[in-house]
């Protein structure tokens, strides 16, 4: 086939060509940036917490007219309510393990701090990387689910308490292996000691865990998102969480358990709708916001390949009918109906390859802008070239009909007036 | 003549009545898809307290020390209680307010209902008069009150309904944290958006219940919730309920009632910190930002990264489908190159031609933009429907329906004009010569 006669009839059409080569590379350029967010939502939503995030609950819980957790005399008053609650839920039907901690992965309720190789260190200092805490008791690495790689885990006797606000010194942690690693590039993180918040008291590394993710999820997290602290501490408040393992299948029969549980404990308290949580309701709030752009981002790509494929169509018959008689005149000249159709098809290619040339352009100076104002990365060029393919293929689809009604004008059509 | 071709368009547009089809619903997804994020983006960008906020001022200082800061870099975002303190008895502005969030157990003296907690505010007098509260009864205190650490409390409608079933509650004592409190006033629904004077906790759809005088509830130890900022060794000490003097977790906002007040409200804030450095207490040379209302919401990147982008990919979105609609349209108008060649024969002018063809793109946006307005309609009600904070808050206004409307006759007439100039061109004998 040649192109001669192609370019000769797209030259008599240069609005409409140029007007749908555009349409095909804005298409392209939203389409290929919009999958590129979509994808990054989706590979943010995925990634694991480190929890074994199954049958996994927490309850949040705040007492009324607590004791003052400013005094040592309060502390002691508020740790006994703790410990109170804490054998009661484990004395349940259906729970497995479990633990006070001031906050779960993605619940982006965070202490987060600093720690540091050396003493005394101010914090924003240069040696200080910064960590989140999470204060636990004993039976937390059963409760979370967390897998030990390196040392030992906590025993009973390792648990101390203090009220929520006071300072005492950390004598043992447990960090996971991406915070060792940033620490101790060697390898050899358990035994060591570190300086947590710029104390002058050691905190020696009993053990290392696979994989634990800080609570928060918003980009302010970002940088130390692996890196956290667990400390054997049950922290004495006028509020207090659990997190409470339960067997396979019995999380919703322990959910409904647990608020009646707790205020026939002590109903000096506030327990609302929002209080008993299963960890997966903790992950979809989490990330409804990522799940929910990607799915209208979603959605308006969808939208935006069905306008352009109907506008290729309309656009086309437009032609169609326009040629019917110069179309029966190669008919009658001997043209067979499979060239018709490849005139079409071949003129749509070079239409949409026009396009997507401009597109190609378009899409990586959406992206580079995209880049300045928010939180972007560089568009790789396998999203750009599946797009390319893609763009080619939908318009050779919705060429397809089109073509192929004009490879059934009858040659007769010649000798009619159009 | 009007409507004479109206009625044209009308037939024409009949004619092809999938194309018709096509490029209205292309124009209306367009419009309905960006009307739907900029009802969004206007709602969360729009200005909490339309009139003052051009007088509201938010003074920043930077009393840290020189650990680990890069010069030249913003001051805290809050002040520590010390400089709140020194700032609103130094009294240099027209009004100003101290003020930090916790939250405040509620326990009503009926034993039917159960004690509750709710957000408060724990706040200086002037912020009712310099943010304009609206009072359903009585008032807020005065400046004595928090001197004097009154119990008095202003609870909010909402919390008003719930516990005195929306009667006159102004008299009567209300159980706070183990301390009776006289209620002075109850506030109507108040409730501006975004949450401006402490953006720590929660930007949108968040309105404190209680609000209590600083000194009361400092006193009282009521219970802080937000955002504290240490620097040095300040997250040290032991058995301490509010965060040490090295950590900012208090907002300070000041009224200037004209621009030269503010400039010199500015000078006195650097005085002020070299007064401080001078004394020892701060370490860098005066680092001070003094921003208005809508200036500081704009630092603070308030309104969602996201939403921004859905509206910038909803406003692609739309000129996608108006490049659509202007080569559907090219398409068309050039087919008819021979109808209005005779008509240009008959003496019909390039100026009534032209005219003619942009009444039927005319119509086209029209009815494009009626469908787009309620695509919009049901674009809101599912952002209405979905978990966000700001989801209440998605209602078309008055000014956004007329943009709708302005957008949509717009951007189709635009549409429009390029293929009606392009058909206008055709010389009419060659039309008539070529059939």
């Amino acid at each position: 086939m040649k192109l001669h006669p192609i370019l000769a009839a797209l030259r008599k059409h240069k609005a409409g060509t140029v007007l749908i080569s555009l349409q095909i590379a804005l298409t392209l350029a939203i389409v290929c940036n919009a999958i590129f967010i979509i994808g990054q939502r989706i590979e943010r939503v995925n990634r694991p917490t480190g929890l074994n995030e199954s049958n996994l609950l927490l309850v949040t819980q705040q007492w009324v007219g607590a004791p003052n957790a400013d005094t040592a005399d309060g502390v002691e008053k508020l740790d006994a309510m703790q410990r109170e609650d804490l054998a009661a839920l484990r004395n349940l039907p259906g729970v497995v393990s479990v633990t006070p901690t001031n906050s779960l992965p993605l619940l982006n309720s965070s202490w987060t701090g600093s720690v540091s190789h050396k003493p005394g260190a101010q914090l924003g200092g240069k040696d200080n990387t910064r960590t989140a805490y999470y204060f636990i008791g004993d039976q937390a690495m059963d409760t979370f689910g967390l897998k030990l790689v390196a040392g030992r885990a906590f025993t009973a006797g390792d648990v101390q308490h203090q009220g929520f606000r006071d300072q005492p010194p950390r004598p043992i942690a447990i960090i996971t292996k991406a915070l060792a690693q940033k620490l101790f590039p060697d390898g050899s993180a358990v035994g060591k000691v570190m300086y947590s918040d710029g104390s002058n008291a050691p905190t020696t590394i009993i053990g290392v865990v696979e994989r634990m993710q800080t609570p928060a999820t918003g980009s302010w997290g970002n940088d130390f998102a692996w890196y956290s602290t667990l400390i054997p501490t049950r922290l004495d408040a006028n509020f207090a969480r659990y997190a409470v393992r339960t067997r396979p299948g019995q999380l919703d029969s322990v959910m409904r358990a647990v608020t009646p549980l707790l205020y026939k404990v002590n109903p000096l308290r506030v327990l609302d709708d929002d209080s008993v949580k299963s960890f997966g309701e903790i992950r979809a709030k989490a990330y409804r916001a990522d799940v929910g752009m990607a799915i209208l981002m979603g959605v308006i790509c969808l939208v935006l390949i069905a306008v352009t494929a109907a506008g290729i169509v309309g656009l086309t018959s437009f032609w169609v009918g326009q040629r019917h008689r110069q179309i029966g005149v190669r008919r009658a000249l001997g043209a067979r109906k499979i060239d018709i159709l490849h005139y079409f098809q071949v003129e749509n290619l070079l239409i949409a390859g026009i396009g997507v040339l401009l597109g190609i352009a378009l899409a990586i100076g959406l992206n580079l802008w995209l880049m300045t104002r928010y939180e972007m990365t560089r568009l790789p060029v396998l999203y750009v070239l599946v797009g390319v393919l893609a763009m080619l293929v939908i318009g050779q689809a919705a060429v397809f009909v089109p073509a192929r009604r004009a490879s059934n004008v009858p040659p007769v059509s010649a000798t009619r007036a159009a | 003549m009007f409507a004479y071709y109206l009625e044209l368009a009308l037939r024409s547009l009949k004619r092809n009545r999938a194309l018709t089809a096509l490029m209205v619903l292309a124009i209306a997804l367009g419009i309905g898809a960006s009307m739907t994020t900029l009802t969004v983006l206007h709602v969360l960008s729009g200005d909490p307290l339309p009139g003052s906020s051009g007088t509201l001022y938010y003074p920043q200082i930077d009393p840290r020390d020189n650990s680990g800061q890069l010069p030249g870099a913003e001051p805290p975002e809050q002040v520590t209680l010390i400089d709140g303190l020194n700032l609103l008895h130094a009294g240099r502005a027209d009004r100003q307010a101290l003020m930090t969030g916790g939250s405040v157990p509620i326990q009503p003296d009926s034993v039917v209902v159960d004690p509750f907690y709710v957000e408060s505010r724990y706040t200086t007098a002037d912020f009712f008069p310099m943010f304009g509260t609206r009072f359903s009864y009585g008032r807020g205190w005065n400046a004595a009150d928090d001197e004097a650490k009154a119990r008095e409390v202003v609870i909010n409608g909402e919390l008003n309904q719930r516990l005195f079933g929306g009667a006159d509650s102004v008299g009567r004592n209300l159980r706070i944290a183990d301390a009776s409190f006289r209620i002075v006033g109850v506030l109507d629904d108040w409730a501006p958006n975004p949450h401006f004077y402490d953006l720590n906790t929660g930007s949108y759809g968040r309105a404190e219940q209680v609000f209590v005088p600083l000194q009361t509830a400092l006193d009282l130890k009521m219970e802080h919730n937000g955002s504290n900022d240490c620097w040095g060794r300040g997250a040290g000490g032991v058995g301490r309920i509010y965060p040490s003097e090295s950590c900012v977790w208090l907002q300070f906002w000041a009224q200037l009632d004209s621009p030269a007040k503010a400039a010199d409200y500015k000078q006195f804030l650097v005085h002020y910190s070299q007064e401080q450095k001078a004394l020892g207490r701060f370490a860098k040379a005066p680092n001070v930002r003094l921003r208005n209302m809508m200036q500081w919401l704009a630092h603070e990147r308030v309104v969602p990264d996201d939403v921004r982008l859905q509206t910038g990919l909803a406003f692609g979105f739309l000129l996608v489908c108006l490049v659509n609609t202007v080569g559907l349209m090219l398409a068309k108008f050039m087919r008819r190159a021979g109808d209005l060649g005779v008509r240009r024969a008959l003496g019909a002018s390039k100026r009534a031609l032209f005219g003619q063809l942009l009444i039927e793109s005319g119509v086209v946006g029209v009815v494009g933009g009626a469908g787009g307005l309620l695509l919009a309609g049901l674009g809101l009600w599912v952002v209405r429907q979905r978990p966000s904070s700001y989801a209440a808050l998605a209602h078309l206004d008055a000014t956004m329906l007329l943009t709708t409307f302005v957008l949509a006759l717009g951007s189709t007439l635009l549409a429009g004009m390029l293929p009606a100039w392009r058909a206008c061109q055709v010389p009419p004998a060659l039309q008539l010569k070529s059939n």
